[in-house]
């Protein structure tokens, strides 16, 4: 019963970490090209300053 | 390299509405500091090798801050500064660069309403509903396996105050929808969903302050949860066509060169057209507004205003009218209209009084929802005076009547519709047809009858040569010679036709109305219609279907060269496939009788009609509508608008003007027309998963409302039966994918074979 105390606010805090992860996607516009994002991965990054 | 290298040439040769400085500055937008954002529309970017194509070409312009394509929109949003190096920049270079990497650009105006905050908004209450479902569950389960009753009772707590805020943040869309439809005095699936979920949070809210066994809390949530995800799908899907549709080139012109009375040039924005200014337009531009021809002849094209497929000679003194394009010679138009009063505003005019089916129509979940809640109300009431007459027991009469509730709530049935016509819609993306909304997937279902415009819908607006006479071969070589120097469509045509290589003519001279005139070893020769070619000759009949040009020499006729318009490919095998599967098909067009009659009987229609006006063809289809019929109307032009407002369900190419875009209900972009009988296909595939999810829904309320009823439905129970029900109609709306996929593995085979067999 007492370790119910800490585990239960562990286990929604994990679920709010979540929750806020998925709101700075959604901020940061990762939902707004889903097609394109799928692409760029693939693409080489040219803008890479040369060593 | 990859799936689409463009052919560069072609591109710019396709892009014959080249953008004036002037008229980007007007569609871009300033964003301080010097820089202005521009967004382009890019409807061929495909792939990622698109993507960095695009991104590096305009890059590598020195006054490009920054360039972004966004593949789901098909889109390029493009930083530049307005002033480099103490130059002010063309921002031309930026179309330019996209079209030599070979992609056309147009530019869009972004409307207001398209941005994404109702997506956001829904995608956020799906994350909140998300968590609080997830967190909730948990907590049951450790009930439901049978905790102690201090700690099932501190569970609770938690539960009720995740749920608390989760209800009211992701449960709005769901109340204010119910809230409206019972103002005004109609139900709708989402009365049933608010009060199960409402009542089912009060029950276990008092069940836990009196330490109860049961609580529903993650009933509630879940259910939320899950109903959002399918309104989120139905709206993600929707604003991707609109996206796709609102990227297209605008027909209509953004702005007019405005001659002033010093003999100053303007180039202002449309809107800005007052009755009486004077207008320049130059060959291959589109006319502003509604006026009168001041100077200047020219032959103008019709075909997306009235359907009529050949050019009109213009001369001062003519009257024209908005969206019709300019031709062969420049013109100063004086309006006599303002822009928002031009032939557009009158069709959009006729347009909302015809607003027919659409308006009319109540959706397959709405018409369900009006027989569904007064019969689950009914029941659970029924249920709480039964339990509490003969019972005696009112609390357990409540626990019992509101279980039934939460039993009934139209999960099922409220990812039943949704998620079918997302996945219908997701195929027929695939084949390039937009779907606007998911009530034109239920209308095309229905349709019995199929009207379609002729010219450009049928026919692509471009003449082909079909019969030449000529008295010798040079002189065919000599007619392509002198065509080659047009822009006039049955010049180009008979420039591109086959056959023996044009005769280089050095001064060839232009006479819009007429044709083109040439002068070689001291004798003349003339290109264009009979009257211009034969001064001599009498004028001739307009019944014939086809469109004739003369070359003469010395006022002799030479050779005669006719034209019809050139069929959409597929045309046939669309209308094939229709006839094939009973239903009527119908022309419903603005040209000459004769063409259209032709064109039906090549095409093998049931029945033509020519010469109809906007409202014509409105009343044709309210006509068919009376009879009983289910009409769709297939059309692109301006005068179609009307029609396509009115008929039961419209689609159109995405060739189409602006107006008729946005009337219809559907876009194909592909060239083929068997894009028609497609789409009925998968709606009526569509429909029939649709009334599949029904039965599943109801059978399982079958199955589950008398556990209620008989007070057995424990939470547990709820969950349970709650998330299989949504999975199996879940399931099953995804089999219409797996059916589009036997489709194409059917007709690979067969090509296969047919290539075997060649």
């Amino acid at each position: 019963m007492n370790m119910l105390i800490y585990l239960i606010p562990i286990a929604l805090l994990m679920g709010a970490m979540g929750l806020l992860a998925f709101l700075w996607s959604l901020k940061s516009g990762q939902y707004e090209d889903l097609q394109g994002a799928a692409w760029r991965v693939l693409a080489d990054d040219e803008n890479e300053p040369t060593p | 390299m990859t799936c689409c290298d463009l052919n560069t040439e072609s591109v710019l040769a396709m892009s014959a509405t080249s953008f004036s400085a002037e008229e980007i500055a007007l569609v871009s937008h300033p964003l301080g500091d010097g820089l202005r954002q521009l967004d382009l529309s890019v409807p061929d970017v495909h792939c990622g090798a698109c993507i960095s194509t695009i991104e590096r070409a305009l890059s590598a312009l020195p006054y490009v801050t920054k360039a972004r394509v966004n593949l789901t929109s098909r889109r390029v949003t493009c930083i530049y500064r307005q002033e480099f190096d103490k130059q002010t920049t063309d921002p031309t270079g930026i179309i330019l660069a996209i079209n030599s990497a070979g992609y056309r650009a147009h530019l869009f105006t972004p409307i207001a309403s398209e941005n994404d905050t109702t997506r956001n908004q829904l995608l956020l209450a799906v994350g909140v509903s998300g968590f609080a479902a997830t967190n909730i569950m948990l907590l049951s389960v450790s009930v439901w396996s049978g905790a102690d009753a201090a700690t099932r009772d501190m569970f609770h707590w938690i539960s009720a105050l995740i749920a608390a805020p989760a209800l009211v943040y992701a449960g709005r869309f769901f109340f204010r929808s119910a809230w409206n439809a019972l103002k005004h005095g109609r139900t709708n699936m989402d009365v049933p969903i608010s009060l199960a979920v409402t009542l089912s949070y009060a029950v276990s809210l008092w069940e836990t302050m009196h330490h109860g066994e049961h609580a529903w809390f993650d009933a509630s949530v879940s259910l939320l949860f899950f109903l959002l995800i399918g309104r989120t799908l139905d709206h993600v899907m929707r604003e991707k066509a609109r996206a796709a549709i609102n990227g297209l080139a605008r027909l209509a012109p953004r702005g007019a060169l405005l001659l002033m009375r010093d003999g100053s040039r303007h180039y202002i924005p449309i809107e800005d057209i007052a009755v009486g200014d004077e207008v320049a337009i130059a060959a291959g531009e589109r006319i502003p507004v509604d006026g009168t021809i001041l100077s200047g002849e020219s032959d103008i094209d019709l075909s997306i205003v009235t359907g009529e497929s050949s050019p009109v000679a213009v001369a001062g003194g003519s009257q024209v009218s908005s969206g019709a394009m300019n031709l062969t010679g420049s013109l100063v138009v004086r309006a006599t209209k303002l822009a928002k009063n031009s032939l557009l505003a009158e069709i959009i005019n006729l347009m909302e009084a015809a607003e027919g089916g659409r308006a009319r129509y109540r959706r397959i979940a709405d018409r369900a929802a009006s027989l569904y809640s007064p019969a689950v109300h009914l029941l659970a009431l029924v249920s709480f005076l039964a339990w509490g007459f003969f019972g005696g027991d009112w609390k357990h009469a409540m626990l019992v009547a509101v279980a039934v509730l939460i039993i009934t709530c139209p999960c099922a049935l409220g990812l039943a519709v949704p998620v079918v016509q997302v996945v219908a819609a997701g195929e027929l993306f695939r084949k390039g047809v937009m779907v606007k909304d998911g009530s034109a997937l239920e209308r095309l279902a229905e349709v019995d009858t199929v009207a379609f415009d002729k010219t450009g819908t049928l026919t692509i607006g471009v003449p082909r040569l079909v019969a030449t006479t000529a008295l010798d071969d040079r002189f065919i070589a000599k007619a392509k010679g002198l065509a080659v120097h047009s822009r006039h469509p049955l010049s180009q045509a008979l420039a591109r036709s086959g056959g023996p290589a044009p005769t280089p003519f050095d001064r060839v001279s232009e006479i819009p109305g007429g044709g083109l005139q040439a002068c070689r070893a001291g004798e003349t020769y003339r290109l264009g219609n009979a009257a211009f070619a034969d001064p001599t000759a009498a004028s001739p009949s307009d019944d014939s279907p086809f469109s004739e040009v003369v070359l003469s020499r010395n006022d002799e006729v030479q050779a005669r060269f006719l034209f019809e318009d050139t069929l959409r490919p597929g045309a046939r095998e669309a209308v094939d496939e229709l006839n094939l599967r009973g239903y009527e098909t119908v022309i419903v067009s603005g040209d000459r009788q004769s063409v259209v009659d032709s064109t039906a009987l090549v095409l093998g229609l049931d029945k033509a009609l020519g010469a109809l006006g906007p409202q014509q063809k409105v009343e044709e289809c309210q006509r068919l509508s009376a009879n009983g019929h289910r009409v769709l109307m297939v059309g692109d032009g301006i005068n179609d608008a009307p029609a396509l407002a009115a008929a039961h369900v419209s689609m159109a190419p995405a060739t189409a003007s602006d107006i008729g875009r946005q009337a219809a209900d559907l876009v194909f972009f592909n060239e083929r027309l068997e894009a028609v009988p497609q789409a009925i296909a998968v709606a009526k595939q569509a429909a029939k998963l649709i009334r599949q999810n029904f039965a599943l829904a109801i059978g399982y309320n079958v199955l589950a409302v008398p556990i209620a009823i008989a007070g057995y439905a424990t939470p547990l129970i709820a969950a349970v039966a709650m998330s299989t029900s949504s999975i199996i109609v879940v399931t099953n709306a995804l089999r219409l994918n797996t059916l589009g996929m036997h489709q194409r593995r059917e007709r690979t085979m067969t090509t296969t074979r047919e290539v075997n067999a060649a």
